[in-house]
């Protein structure tokens, strides 16, 4: 629990007292506070300086090394004051975490040594408080990864790898070329055909040396061969790297919808399909076309430059600013588009012959280039030219700058907001499964209250001392109040317990459900259509409820008359806390001369409601209980206990595992 | 913004100026202003309890316990006053699996005497005074007031059933059995068929106390919190 609730766990108990007029059943007892203390100041001596404290204060957590018994080992009879060997800086914050519930983490401290102050202390990071955690977090990181960096350099050198199948190799040889000698040299040879595949597409446009005929021929057509030959060349490293990329590529087919497999295949697609083509003289103009694509094989320099899948990822997160200057601009074009042509339109001979025409002219008004092309003669016109390049100036400088400094914060802040919700989900995680936990503590320890309490009334005291008491006074009061609460609506907490299942025949006392099977028996419940009969629940509910309670009067009341051994008494009374959630049923009435006559098909389906699915899982038949091995329950017991066997052993067919 | 002299003054310069001062008093107001009035109300006040002596004589508690109590409370609360809000949030910490706010909004109101919306440490000091050291009967009529939400003497099947249904919420959803919707319903007869002697529908406080200092249950269970402080 937080720091300053256990100070309001008085209050809480105190409250409950609103719950007792309404209570269905009595309340159970609470925890008595042996060697009750006053609250006293302690002292603790950390490397000579002196800190004191409520004993209260570092109670509130009790399981760090400071709130629990643990730090007894650090007590100094002499002075009597707690000696901690430690750094006193940092106990500064820790002790104050006790204070304030917030753990801070100063920033001049070294993480490394602030962990292991936290280590000691038995402190989880976790609980660092929000406005210091990402600053932990930050430097957490660096540390790890500097030590990541020098292990790395230092596993490089010694050149011992795990054994990794054909494809991880692979695979890690082409993500990171530094690995091998093999990977760098096929990343420098894919690169070199890139370059020349680049090059050669250049250079073929290029019109080198006349032909007779005094037609100048660009050296595509005038080497055609070696063009072709180099082209089929690079084609065919491309081809071959992309098989074994995809060949090696963990899941194939997130491979294959990246955008760098896209580029692959749009790059040697056109010589494909030039291939198959060829002989086609009609579509040999939209063959050409196709060439261009051969320009994309330019993208595949980003898997050999870090800086270009930069670029590409910040202007895919820049992609909204860059909206909004493209609209902006879009709409002072045309704006300025329509009053030129208005503006023009008058004169003879103008250019401006329509709107759209008037857009080239905005364009190249507004970003200074200024060809001349389209020039406005009339005054209206060349008045509203100049404030369109004028204008035009503002409209591009203005957004430019904004965009500039969005690409640096937002590649930024993306980096660190990944991070930062990966880290969130882990941490949210951790806190759950110590929320869990105490929830989870509350039920262990109802379990051992329920076999303390079952030795109490058979008056084996002794006993009751080998049920270690492992929990804390605050917590022992805690759970007082939430089995005040469960008394007060007749209903119980469950919880997940992976012990428990109806093949193992170890006796768990409590019904015993996670989620899941919780779900499945609400389902299991609506499927069955067994209304568990409104009209004669609401009468005969009455009485089941407080027949719980009474039963359970009742069938304690026998257990100190009937001769059996402590063991068997602890079964019976974990039976009977089993049937007595069994027993909301209209059937099982107090009266014995009733459950007599009631038939075993009667029970049954009263015993297919979900609730008891539930007990049934810890409820093996009898025989399993006892360590002696009986076969069935003595004949001296009493008939209730008698009818359980009966109804279970019917029930145990019904399980719904 | 009119025109005002020694400065040329055209209208289209007046709308400037206009529009000028209206973007400074947006820009101001975004950069100055506070995340909530009532935040800020709550951080200026600050509420000192009366001296020990005086508590002293209203509860009946020791020194020494009346300063533990206000160590605690001062700690959750550093103003003093504890508002709604706050106070379902530290309820809520008690039962995690289920929804506690409803029931601490109800003992909300039984502890704010004066229904002032906050709960100063007087108020807190002397209702747990009264549930923890007081007598049976005032301990009952603590109750009573709890459950009378309108606080007019009367508990009709309403406010009841709010109550009930606000506990059973405390629960939360993964109980056994599981919770029915009439559940809180049928508590609720349960509880007017006991306490309502002349079947009127409410239940009145000599109703109230009368049907629970018959019940040996409930007078037991009025002395469980005996030793809490």
């Amino acid at each position: 629990m937080a720091a300053g609730v256990a100070a309001w766990l008085p209050f809480a108990r105190a409250a409950a007292i609103g719950w007792m007029p309404v209570a269905n059943c009595p309340m159970p007892l609470a925890p008595t506070e042996k060697n009750k203390r006053q609250d006293e100041l302690i002292i603790l001596n950390v490397s000579g300086r002196r800190f004191q404290t409520w004993r209260t204060t570092l109670e509130r957590y009790p399981d760090t090394l400071l709130g629990s018994t643990e730090k007894e080992f650090f007590f100094n009879e002499d002075t009597k004051e707690y000696f901690f060997d430690r750094d006193p800086e940092v106990f500064r914050c820790i002790l104050n975490f006790y204070r304030t519930g917030k753990l801070h983490y100063p920033r001049y401290e070294c993480i490394s040594a602030y962990d292991e102050e936290l280590a000691f202390y038995g402190i989880l990071p976790e609980i660092i408080g929000d406005c210091c955690y990402e600053e932990y977090k930050d430097r957490k990181r660096e540390n790890a990864e500097r030590l990541m960096d020098d292990n790395d350099s230092e596993n490089n050198q010694e050149g011992s790898m795990p054994s990794l199948n054909l494809r991880q190799t692979m695979w890690r040889a082409f993500e990171n070329p530094h690995t091998s000698t093999l990977a760098l040299v096929f990343y420098y040879v894919t690169g070199f055909f890139i370059a020349v595949s680049v090059i050669t597409n250049v250079v073929e446009t290029v019109p080198c040396g006349t032909v007779p005929g005094n037609k100048e021929l660009p050296c595509g057509e005038r080497y055609a061969v070696a063009f072709f030959c180099l082209d089929t060349a690079c084609v065919m490293i491309f081809t071959v790297e992309y098989l074994m990329r995809l060949f090696a590529a963990p899941s194939r087919y997130r491979f294959m919808r990246s955008v760098m497999s896209i580029i692959d295949v749009v790059a040697i697609m056109p010589y494909y399909i030039g291939l198959v083509m060829t002989n086609n003289e009609d579509v040999s103009g939209a063959f050409v076309t196709l060439r261009v694509f051969r320009v994309f094989r330019i993208f595949k320099f980003s898997r050999h430059s870090q800086g270009l899948r930069i670029l590409g990822y910040t202007l895919k997160s820049c992609a909204s600013e860059l909206g909004f200057l493209l609209f902006s601009l879009t709409m002072a074009i045309i704006i300025f588009a329509t009053v030129m042509f208005y503006a023009e339109k008058g004169s003879s001979a103008s250019k401006f012959t329509s709107i759209p025409a008037s857009f080239w002219y905005t364009i190249v008004t507004m970003t200074t280039l200024g060809y001349g092309d389209m020039v406005p003669k009339t005054i209206a016109g060349k008045i509203f030219g100049s404030i369109c390049s004028l204008s035009g100036v503002l409209v591009i400088a203005l957004p430019v700058p904004v965009i500039v400094s969005n690409f640096s914060r937002i590649y930024h802040q993306n980096q660190r907001a990944d991070k930062r919700r990966a880290q969130k989900k882990a941490r949210l995680a951790r806190i759950r499964v110590a929320k869990t936990g105490s929830s989870s503590a509350y039920l262990h320890s109802k379990r051992n209250g329920l076999l303390n309490a079952a030795l109490e009334l058979t008056g084996s005291s002794d006993d009751e001392q080998h049920i270690s008491k492992s929990t804390s006074l605050i917590e022992s009061q805690h759970h007082h109040l939430l089995h005040c609460l469960e008394k007060t609506t007749g209903l119980s907490y469950l919880v997940d317990d992976p012990l428990l299942s109806v093949r193992t025949s170890t006796i768990k006392n409590h019904e015993f459900i996670d989620e899941q099977l919780f779900e499945q028996n609400c389902m299991d419940n609506s499927m069955q259509n067994y209304p568990s009969t409104r009209s004669p629940s609401l009468s005969s509910n009455n009485g089941g409820s407080t027949s719980c309670c009474s039963r359970r009067n009742k069938t304690t009341t026998h257990l100190p008359n009937s001769k059996v051994p402590a063991t068997r008494l602890q079964s019976m009374q974990e039976l009977s806390t089993i049937h007595i959630q069994c027993s909301e049923q209209p059937s099982l009435t107090t009266s014995r001369s009733s459950l007599n006559m009631k038939s075993d098909d009667g029970l049954r389906p009263n015993c297919k409601t979900s609730h008891l699915t539930t007990a049934i899982i810890s409820i093996p038949t009898p025989p399993a209980l006892t360590p002696e091995g009986e076969s069935r329950p003595p004949p001296s017991s009493p008939h209730p206990t008698m009818n359980i066997s009966t109804t279970c052993s019917n029930v145990v067919k019904v399980s719904a595992l | 913004m009119g025109c005002f002299s020694g400065v040329p003054c055209f209208p289209g310069l007046v709308d400037l100026y206009d529009s000028c001062a209206q973007w400074v008093c947006v820009l101001l107001s975004f950069g100055l202003s506070d995340t909530s009035d009532s935040d800020l109300e709550l951080s200026s006040i600050r509420h000192q309890p009366e001296g020990l002596e005086q508590l002293q004589e209203l509860t009946k508690f020791t020194k020494k316990e009346l300063q533990s109590l206000y160590r605690g409370f001062k700690n959750e609360c550093p103003s003093g006053l504890v508002d709604e809000d706050t106070f379902k949030l530290i309820y809520a910490q008690f039962f995690p699996q289920g929804d506690a706010s409803m029931y601490a909004h109800f003992l909300f109101n039984a502890f704010d005497v004066d229904r002032n919306g906050a709960i100063c440490f007087e108020n807190f000091v002397v209702g747990l005074s009264i549930l923890l050291r007081g007598t049976v009967h005032e301990k009952l009529n603590w109750a009573f007031n709890l459950y009378d939400i309108n606080k007019d003497g009367y508990i009709t099947k309403e406010e009841m059933l709010a109550i009930m249904k606000s506990i059973y919420n405390m629960m939360g959803r993964y109980t056994y059995p599981i919770v029915r919707d009439d559940a809180p319903i049928e508590h609720v007869e349960k509880f007017f068929q006991k306490m309502d002697r002349n079947r009127d529908g409410v239940v009145t406080i000599e109703e109230f106390l009368e049907t629970c200092q018959k019940d040996e249950n409930i007078m037991s269970s009025m002395q469980l919190f005996e030793n809490v402080i």
